[in-house]
């Protein structure tokens, strides 16, 4: 936790007026939301679609070597595609506006371990609500890392950087367990709670599913290509796994992003909610194409900002965003990919080790955004 | 049997190549008509009918299954990115040969659907479509004296009806604002002409609305005749006590386009269908409180709007959301965020 508030500058009314700003940014969207956005999503979803069968179909051949190259990056394209601008924005409710039942947040399910309900919950409901709140928004380290200095070290956490290594390459699963709040179930009282059996046979299902479509039909379907098809689709789902575990490393966690505590959200206003998002969140720069591969979260701060809005409107929001920023000299933190994921990496290795204990325990109350 | 099984089987397979979508997610990108699709259409060409209406020619997907004249059909079609579903007579013969079936829309003032597809549909447009349906249909045998007693669009489903039977004695009273205003006004004069059906014109905008009394006038024989009216409401409930009133009512058979207007306001009755309790709510309260406080067992989360976790269907009515003022009316598919909506008006949740 940082030693200095940098919305200390801020008064109450300050941060009423910025909510008041953001509101109105959001309504000139929600007005301008239309046919071309829904062109839009329509599109990338076919797009996907073709690409996924296409490369499948190309992967049949997969004991011929450029075969195996090509089928192998398409379908990474087409899983980044799939779980990231159109599965994690869909499930978001982005464009439930459109009242096409085939594109609907309470229909929609997606290329991954995680079952769609449980997803939401855990993500939409609980991290997109105590974005950042320690204890509370469990995506900060997932439960099994320290990603602050205040959090208490634990010999374990010298292996970290290997956790996180590994939970990047199996990140689908990672986050199933995540969302079954596995840590928490394991003991024998909880595993027997007939809530959490249910959402484990769920998961479980969804893994078998999965699995089989990957690992068993797909490759037996390409008969003598048997486990070239089958070595492309692990390399597919491992090409994925790595490039979102990169990009959501960058949402939360590089260096000048805020963490909060659990007091600093009672009574938070709608104002401060918003700071503590803009605070809370960091973007990453680069191209069109770039945005697109990331499902628009590379726009993290804007994303946080406005949920469900459709992401691809993320980029015109960005620059009004980032001008209330400035005009309210807050820190926007953002950065090219390799920055960040080098930046949320070095703090993954830093806080493996111990740290002087934080002087804002001690001395100051801790930070809050509650205005007095 | 066996092949249904074996077809059966086959999908399972085909499932499994799929999940977690469908084959028929696949398959809707290179044929949405196909049998076996969820039911669409492709609107082919759209002929003006007057200044505000038009005849939309739409093929029906594979799964079509006819219609009987006089019957409507729903549609969804999407306006600015939002589907939206009506209900529209058809208009075509039910024997079309090239399978295609028409719907002719009037452009309402405001209307969002029917403005839309007056003005700006395009030909190769997808649409979705319910089956046929709708009670405002012939009998058989077929009456021997038919009545039509229509006004503006209300023409469209009994133009449907004289586009596919041959009646030996029909006469029509229609009423419309201006001889330019009447609907496939060529075609009636054209079965006119050949002596196929009586028609009375009424022209409102010079000659006032019809005066239903006046029917002893223009068809002496009214009572006696089967009788089939649509139009807009004030005319049909005067068509009502007329019938009544004789003691005739069975002779009459009417088409109600808009059977109730959905009313807007500040707070309403909230009815939550499944548990069955109806509570008074004001037009700040978020529906979410409502339910909970009444003891409805209410999907929650983030409670501000942003999660989508307490998505309800709203089967009835209007709700505001509360954070853009922006209303919504119930309509099929129609899900609210209960934790930013308020009653706008009398409505029903499905919890």
């Amino acid at each position: 936790m940082t030693a200095i508030d940098p919305t200390a500058h801020l008064s109450g009314e300050q941060i009423e007026e910025l909510g008041r700003e953001l509101d109105a940014i959001r309504d000139g969207v929600i007005a301008a939301r239309g046919e071309k956005d829904a062109a839009y999503i329509r599109k990338v979803i076919s797009a996907q679609r073709g690409l996924e069968l296409a490369s499948r179909g190309v992967l049949l051949f997969s004991a011929f070597p450029p075969a195996w190259l090509i089928g192998t990056a398409g379908l990474s394209v087409a899983k980044i595609l799939e779980n990231m601008e159109i599965g994690h924005n869909v499930l978001h409710g982005q464009w439930d506006w459109m009242r096409d039942p085939k594109i609907h947040s309470t229909t929609w399910d997606w290329d991954h371990v995680s079952p769609a309900e449980q997803w939401k919950h855990s993500h939409n409901e609980l991290h997109h609500t105590y974005t950042n709140v320690i204890g509370k928004d469990n995506d900060l380290g997932y439960g099994i890392m320290r990603v602050d200095e205040d959090q208490k070290w634990h010999p374990l956490h010298l292996g970290q950087p290997l956790w996180n290594f590994l939970n990047a390459c199996f990140f689908e699963y990672g986050i199933a367990a995540y969302d079954l709040e596995l840590g928490n179930n394991l003991d024998k009282h909880r595993r027997k709670d007939p809530e959490f059996r249910a959402r484990a046979k769920a998961v479980g299902r969804k893994i078998r599913k999965q699995v089989l479509k990957d690992y068993v039909v797909h490759p037996l379907l390409s008969g003598p290509s048997f486990l070239s098809t089958l070595a492309a689709t692990f390399t597919a789902n491992l090409v994925r796994n790595l490039w979102s575990h990169s990009v959501i490393m960058c949402g939360h966690f590089p260096e000048g992003v805020q963490v909060f505590e659990r007091r600093s959200i009672e009574r938070e206003t709608r104002g401060q909610w918003y700071l503590r998002q803009m605070m809370g969140s960091a973007n990453i720069s680069g191209s069109k194409a770039m945005h697109f591969m990331t499902g628009n979260l590379s726009h993290q701060i804007e994303h946080h900002l406005f949920p469900d809005l459709p992401s691809n409107r993320y980029a015109e929001i960005a620059v009004k965003v980032r001008a209330l920023f400035e005009k309210y000299e807050l820190d926007y933190v953002t950065g090219p990919l390799p920055k960040q994921v080098f930046s949320a990496w070095h703090k993954v290795f830093r806080l493996s080790l111990p740290n002087k204990k934080s002087k804002v325990k001690t001395a100051a109350p801790e930070r809050k955004l509650v205005v007095t | 049997m066996r092949s249904a099984a074996l077809r059966g089987r086959a999908w399972k397979l085909l499932e499994t190549v799929t999940t977690p979508l469908l084959p028929s997610d696949y398959l809707d990108l290179v044929s949405p008509l196909r049998a076996g699709a969820e039911l669409r259409g492709r609107i082919e060409a759209v002929h003006p009918e007057t200044g505000d209406a038009a005849t939309l020619v739409i093929r029906p997907g594979r799964g079509w299954r006819g219609h009987t004249a006089g019957q409507y059909v729903r549609i969804g079609v999407d306006v600015e990115g939002v589907r939206l579903w009506r209900a529209y007579s058809l208009t075509s013969p039910t024997d079309r040969r090239d399978g295609r079936v028409t719907i002719t829309v009037k452009a309402i003032p405001g209307g969002k659907v029917s403005n839309h597809l007056v003005r700006r549909a395009q030909p190769g447009t997808l649409i979705r479509l319910d089956q046929a349906t709708g009670e405002f249909v012939l009998p058989k045998p077929k009456p021997a004296k038919v009545l039509y007693l229509t006004a503006g669009s209300g023409i469209t489903p009994v133009m449907g009806m004289l586009r596919d039977t041959e009646f030996d004695d029909v006469v029509m009273v229609h009423s419309a604002p201006r001889p330019q205003d009447v609907i496939f006004r060529n075609d009636l004069h054209d079965l006119v002409a050949e002596k196929k059906l009586r028609l009375t014109e009424l022209h409102t905008a010079t000659d006032g609305m019809l005066d239903i009394a006046r029917l002893d006038e223009l068809v002496p024989d009214w009572a006696e005749r089967e009788t089939w009216a649509c139009g807009p409401a004030g005319l049909l409930d005067a068509a009502e006590a007329h019938w009544t009133e004789q003691g005739v009512q069975e002779r009459l058979h009417t088409e109600r386009f808009r059977p109730s207007v959905v009313v807007s306001g500040d707070g309403g009755e909230v009815t939550f269908r499944t548990t069955g309790k109806i509570v008074d709510a004001d037009g700040a309260t978020p529906l979410l409180d409502v339910g909970e406080e009444a003891g409805v067992l209410m999907p929650s989360g983030c409670r501000m709007g942003i999660c989508y976790g307490c998505v309800t269907p709203l089967k009835a009515g209007a709700v505001r959301d509360l954070r853009t003022g922006e209303i919504t009316e119930a309509e099929p598919g129609v899900l609210i965020q209960t934790c930013v909506s308020a009653a706008a008006g009398p409505c029903d949740i499905e919890r």
